[in-house]
């Protein structure tokens, strides 16, 4: 601390707050990140008037043509136009990341407010919770995915199942720091029902933390999406995704690397922006878990 | 610390159940006939059969489940449906690059990780500190085949100082080893490097706000030896616990890896199990992996009171 405070707090020698926001220089990073992402949701929900080819129409004289007037970006190696594909890519991308996320803490949720409470409950769930989260994800999701099929539903379920454990590890983790407290004690003594007193009482301690996990989950799906693609376990090849691109782009890597390059760098400009944002949120709405997090 | 030792093993066996259940209901509940599912659309119905018996699904499911605990207990995996080798033998042949490869990140990310984070926590506040809290973000957020194709392009394609994709393994020298080894360790690495770092910063950040390093400071002990004989000695149990928890990370990177640089280790057999539907090796190498991150974190959870004395059972 002492470091610091001799380089840059001037004369007096006081500590500067230990936490302060660690990207204080970078404070434009949340707004670029967010205008990123404004770009990219906009980009998915336009993406009909915005493209300018079907990005699935396969045109055989056309494969693998370099960048041109007609074909901005040039095309794969069915002939499809690489920048339609890229952006209805991105519909896929944010409807995992977003589906996930409602998945995940709709499921958590109510699990971590019941196991926080219920002593023998949260025994049980949590043995159960340790044994998910003791799978790595992807082998997990790659799992159920090549048991149920590759749709777009069983892709989501299939990366929101190892998710689910760390809802329901952070939002017990608050219902049993705040049981203790003595306006929940209070509620309990008037008699509060159970129902009102999680929901009334408990659960709006949980909002915080829970939106910052949200854009983690929401990144961290997006990333898995694109890992499953890119390993022949997402969903199916016919619909556009920016893993899925990336994975068909493989073969031909050496002769066109823009097929891989271009899903890459959107890929990776959307996971970044939702991690910027989780950050920024994490900053603004509980310094305390920063200090937990690491970061 | 005997009594915790036992203790700790043995709350790392339900751990386990539940991913031994978990594993065997996936194929039981998965709606439809899990034999039609794993053959697909082309099977005869002799085939189905022949699955059916071979992965017990015939008998009643407490039956299946106690047989098969049965087996896994005598170290049986089951025998691939494709290759119709036993699985214990595929992962055999299968793990020296994979074991090699993470192993090798491991030591790099260390290497490369911590003292990044020393670095920045020592700058805190500065543009130091701010890069390396990027870069943490990045490693975080850039796929790991963007990287490792990223790496492949630059280093491989247009440098020239390694092989674009392949593997030998390291009983065939070291020289050819480190050739093929280096760029899939790098990426594997990236978010590794971005996991350990962030944890080194925060928790030398915490500990530099204790007063013992105050105390430290004010006899006149050099800031180096403040840095890494006061603070970071005491960051080892964070340090050591992010690195037994990312492990996890790691294995789903090392799938990833070995697709782009094209290793035959354990990711590359499992991603050939999913294409071909094989889903006793798909179950062995989940029941594989959970076991070694359950293992790691239990020998890091043991050796919090070595590297911290205060730590007592």
């Amino acid at each position: 601390m002492a470091s610091s405070s001799h380089t840059d707090a001037g004369a007096l020698p006081v500590a500067r707050p230990r936490y302060i926001p660690n990207l204080a220089h970078l404070r434009f990073a949340p707004t670029v990140a967010g205008l990123c992402l404004l770009l990219i949701v906009l980009m998915a929900i336009f993406a009909p008037l915005i493209a300018p080819h079907d990005p699935i129409a396969m045109l055989p004289a056309q494969r693998l043509k370099p960048p041109s007037d007609t074909f901005l970006l040039g095309t794969d190696a069915y002939g499809r136009d690489l920048l339609s594909r890229l952006i209805y890519g991105a519909r896929i991308s944010l409807i995992v990341g977003l589906g996930v996320m409602v998945i995940a803490i709709a499921v958590g949720l109510p699990l971590g407010l019941l196991s926080g409470y219920f002593r023998t409950l949260d025994a049980i769930l949590m043995r159960i919770m340790d044994g998910l989260m003791a799978i790595p994800s992807v082998l997990l999701a790659i799992a159920v995915v090549s048991l149920s099929g590759s749709s777009l539903l069983t892709v989501m379920i299939a990366i929101t199942i190892p998710e689910v454990p760390r809802v329901v590890r952070l939002v017990r983790s608050v219902v049993l720091s705040a049981r203790n407290e003595p306006y929940v004690e209070a509620a309990i003594a008037m008699g509060t029902r159970l129902p009102a007193l999680l929901a009334r009482h408990l659960m709006p301690n949980t909002y915080a933390p829970l939106i910052v996990q949200g854009t983690y989950i929401c990144a961290s799906a997006i990333l898995t999406e694109a890992i499953l693609s890119f390993l022949g376990a997402g969903i199916g090849t016919e619909t556009p995704s920016w893993g899925n691109m990336i994975s068909e782009g493989r073969m031909y890597f050496q002769l066109k690397p823009s097929l891989i390059f271009w899903p890459g760098v959107l890929l990776s400009i959307c996971i970044l922006s939702v991690n910027l944002i989780g950050d920024a949120a994490r900053d603004l709405l509980d310094p305390r878990l920063k200090k937990r997090t690491g970061a | 610390m005997l009594a915790y030792t036992l203790r700790r093993i043995l709350a790392a066996i339900p751990v386990m159940g539940v991913v031994a259940l978990f594993v065997f209901l996936l194929l039981r509940l998965t709606p439809g006939d899990p034999a039609a599912i794993i053959a697909g659309d082309t099977a005869t119905p002799a085939q189905l059969e022949a699955i059916r018996t071979s992965l017990g699904l015939d008998k009643p499911i407490p039956v299946q489940f106690a047989t098969w605990i049965g087996q896994l207990a005598q170290g049986d995996l089951g025998t691939s449906l494709i290759s119709k080798t036993p699985v214990t033998t595929l992962i055999g042949q299968r793990l020296g690059p994979t074991l090699s490869l993470a192993l090798i990140t491991m030591v790099l990310s260390i290497l490369i990780a911590v003292p990044m984070g020393v670095l920045a926590a020592w700058k805190h506040g500065t543009l130091i500190d701010s890069l390396v809290m990027a870069l943490c973000v990045l490693g975080f957020s850039v796929p790991v085949f963007v990287i490792g194709y990223l790496l492949i392009q630059v280093f491989a394609i247009q440098l020239r100082w390694f092989p674009v994709q392949g593997f030998s393994s390291i009983v065939n020298g070291l020289g050819p080893f480190s050739q093929r080894a280096t760029l899939p360790a790098f990426t594997l690495a990236s978010i590794y490097v971005a996991l350990i770092a962030r944890m080194t910063r925060a928790s030398l950040l915490d500990v530099l706000g204790e007063d013992y390093i105050r105390t430290a400071r004010a006899k006149g002990v050099a800031e180096r030896k403040v840095l890494f004989r006061h603070a970071l000695r005491n960051c080892a149990v964070p340090i050591l616990t992010v690195i037994g928890t990312g492990f996890a990370l790691l294995i789903s990177g090392v799938v990833v890896t070995e697709s782009v640089f094209n290793i035959p280790g354990l990711g590359r057999l499992i991603v050939d199990a999913v294409l071909a539907r094989d889903y006793p090796v798909i179950q062995g190498l989940i029941l594989l992996t959970s076991g070694i991150y359950v293992l790691i974190n239990l020998l890091v959870d043991l050796s919090y009171s070595l590297l911290d004395p205060r730590i007592r059972y």
